[in-house]
C-alpha cells in the first residue's frame, strides 16, 4: 500500500507541480486558440461565398440544377 | 453546421476536469515519500494512458478504413493520431518535470519506460511527413492506414516488452494502482475519465472542422467561385 504522509514534508516541490499543470493547460489553450483562428478563416470564407452568391446568382442557379 | 452531442461532450469535459482538479488538490492525501510532488501522477499517467490508447485506436480505425475503403475512417484515424501526438508532447514534458524533481535528472536513458515512450512518440512523429509526402489522396490514405496499423500493433508489444524488462526505476502504473489507497485510486480514475473526455472532445471538434472545410471547398467548386 502507498504510504501516506501524516504531515507535509519539509522539502516541497510545489513549483514542479505547478509547472506540469501550467504546461498541460497551456498546450490545450494553444490548441484551442489555433482551432479558433481556423474557425475564423472558415467563417470569413462562408461570408465571402455568400456575398459572391448574392452578386452572381447564376452560379447558385447552376448549383441548384446540379443538385 | 450543427454539431449534435458536441456541446454535451464539451460540458461533460469541463465538469469532469473541475471534479478531477478538486479531488487532486483538496481530497487526495499527500503521499509520504514524494509529498506534494506526487500530484503530477494524476496528470502525467492519465495523459500517457490516453496517448497510447489513442495510437492503438488510430490503428483500429485504419483497419476499418482498409476493410471498408470509407475515407471517413481514414480521417478519424488521422485526427486521433494527430491528437495523440499533441498529448504525447504533454506526457514528455510533465514526465521530465517529475523526473527532475524526483530523480534529479530531466531524462534517464537507461530507463525502459521513458525510452520506449520516446521511441513510440518519434515513430508517430514520422506519420505526418509520410502522409503528406504522397500527393494522390487515395494512395495517401492507404499508406497512412498501413503505417497506423503497423505502429498501432507496436504500441502494446512495446508495453509488454517494458513490463518484462528486469531493471527499472520508473514506477509500474497499471500494476501498482491496485496498491493505491481508495481516495487516491478514485482521484486517479476520475482524472483518467476527464483526460479521455478531453481527448474525445478535441478529436470531435477537429473532425467537425475538417468536415466543414471539405464541405466549403466542395460548395465553392460547385458554385464556380474558386
Amino acid at each position: 500500500m502507498t504510504p501516506l504522509a501524516t504531515a507535509l514534508p519539509e522539502h516541497t516541490n510545489d513549483g514542479y507541480v505547478a509547472a506540469a499543470y501550467i504546461v498541460f493547460f497551456a498546450i490545450v489553450l494553444i490548441y484551442v486558440a489555433i482551432m479558433a483562428i481556423r474557425l475564423g478563416r472558415v467563417e470569413r470564407k462562408v461570408r465571402e461565398l455568400s456575398a459572391q452568391e448574392r452578386e452572381h446568382p447564376e452560379g447558385a442557379q447552376k448549383e441548384r440544377e446540379t443538385v | 453546421m450543427r454539431l449534435p452531442g458536441l456541446r454535451a461532450l464539451s460540458i461533460s469535459t469541463v465538469a469532469a476536469f473541475c471534479v478531477s482538479l478538486s479531488l487532486v488538490f483538496f481530497y487526495a492525501p499527500i503521499e509520504a515519500e514524494e509529498g506534494f510532488l506526487q500530484k503530477i501522477f494524476y496528470l502525467h499517467v492519465p495523459l500517457a494512458i490516453v496517448t497510447l490508447a489513442g495510437f492503438v485506436i488510430g490503428g483500429l480505425m485504419a483497419i476499418a478504413h482498409l476493410r471498408t475503403r470509407d475515407q471517413r475512417w481514414d480521417m478519424r484515424s488521422y485526427v486521433v493520431i494527430h491528437m495523440s501526438l499533441i498529448f504525447g508532447v504533454g506526457v514528455l514534458i510533465t514526465g521530465s518535470l517529475w523526473a527532475h524533481a524526483s530523480w534529479g535528472h530531466w531524462w534517464v536513458w537507461n530507463e525502459p519506460t521513458l525510452v520506449s515512450f520516446l521511441i513510440i512518440f518519434l515513430l508517430y512523429a514520422t506519420y505526418q511527413p509520410l502522409r503528406f509526402a504522397i500527393e494522390d489522396p487515395e494512395r495517401q490514405a492507404r499508406y497512412a492506414s498501413v503505417f497506423a496499423i503497423t505502429a498501432g500493433a507496436f504500441v502494446p508489444l512495446n508495453f509488454i516488452a517494458v513490463r518484462l524488462s528486469a531493471s527499472y526505476v520508473h514506477p509500474r502504473v497499471l500494476g501498482s494502482t491496485s496498491n493505491l489507497p481508495g481516495s487516491m485510486m478514485l482521484t486517479f480514475l476520475v482524472s483518467l475519465v476527464a483526460m479521455a473526455l478531453l481527448f474525445a472532445t478535441l478529436c470531435s471538434y477537429e473532425l467537425a472542422a475538417k468536415r466543414t472545410r471539405i464541405l466549403l471547398k466542395a460548395r465553392s467548386r460547385i458554385l464556380g467561385f474558386q
